[in-house]
């Protein structure tokens, strides 16, 4: 069984991603743009969903293989 | 000193978290989710170690394989389900939580009959 590298680019990733579309969403609502920030939020969270959800299944994967699941 | 780069990754993404819910507790949720699995990941490379060890003593003892393999069934549906329902309990979800570790007990015992079956017999053969 290799070692797992401790993956701190993923967490970045998402702190990023979490950040800078709190920006966004700011500036759009500064704008008057409710409706696109509601979309940016939402594509924001399913990017993010998108990224957890590799990760997840990763550890799943790994799961079965360690306990013969 | 694996311990050392856990208890700072650990550290960074709760600093992480903190600071996103103030404004997108979505994704904060989903940070630390990502952060817990991130390290189970990483951990669970030493515990692949663990059970190959074990497995290894067991078979030079001359045990039975058949329960050792159902031993490591059973603690892998105890920690999904738990890690699941931590999840669920994180995200306010208390009763999908509550339900999802009832299924994990129930699947758990479903998978001990074998084993329970074996005590009994055994037991039943010490009677006269």
């Amino acid at each position: 069984m290799a070692m797992d590298v401790l993956r701190v680019d993923l967490i970045f990733q998402i702190a990023g991603i979490g950040i800078f579309i709190s920006i966004l969403n700011i500036v759009l609502k500064q704008a008057g743009k409710e409706e696109q920030a509601q979309m940016l939020t939402l594509v924001g969270v399913v990017v993010v969903l998108l990224l957890v959800l590799q990760l997840v299944a990763d550890l799943f994967n790994n799961i079965r293989v360690i306990f013969n699941l | 000193m694996e311990i050392v780069p856990v208890v700072a990754f650990g550290v960074v993404a709760a600093i992480f978290v903190l600071f996103i819910r103030q404004n997108r507790p979505e994704i904060a949720q989903l940070l630390s989710l990502a952060a817990g699995v991130v390290i189970v990941v990483f951990v669970f490379g030493y515990l692949g170690m663990i059970v190959d060890v074990i497995t290894e003593l067991a078979v030079d003892a001359g045990m039975n394989t058949v329960f050792l393999k159902i031993l490591f069934r059973v603690i892998g549906v105890a920690y999904l389900s738990e890690f699941g329902a931590q999840i669920c309990r994180d995200a306010g979800e208390g009763s999908i939580a509550g339900k999802i570790e009832f299924a994990g007990k129930l699947i758990i015992l479903v998978m001990a009959v074998p084993v329970i079956i074996a005590v009994l017999e055994s037991i039943l053969g010490f009677m006269p």
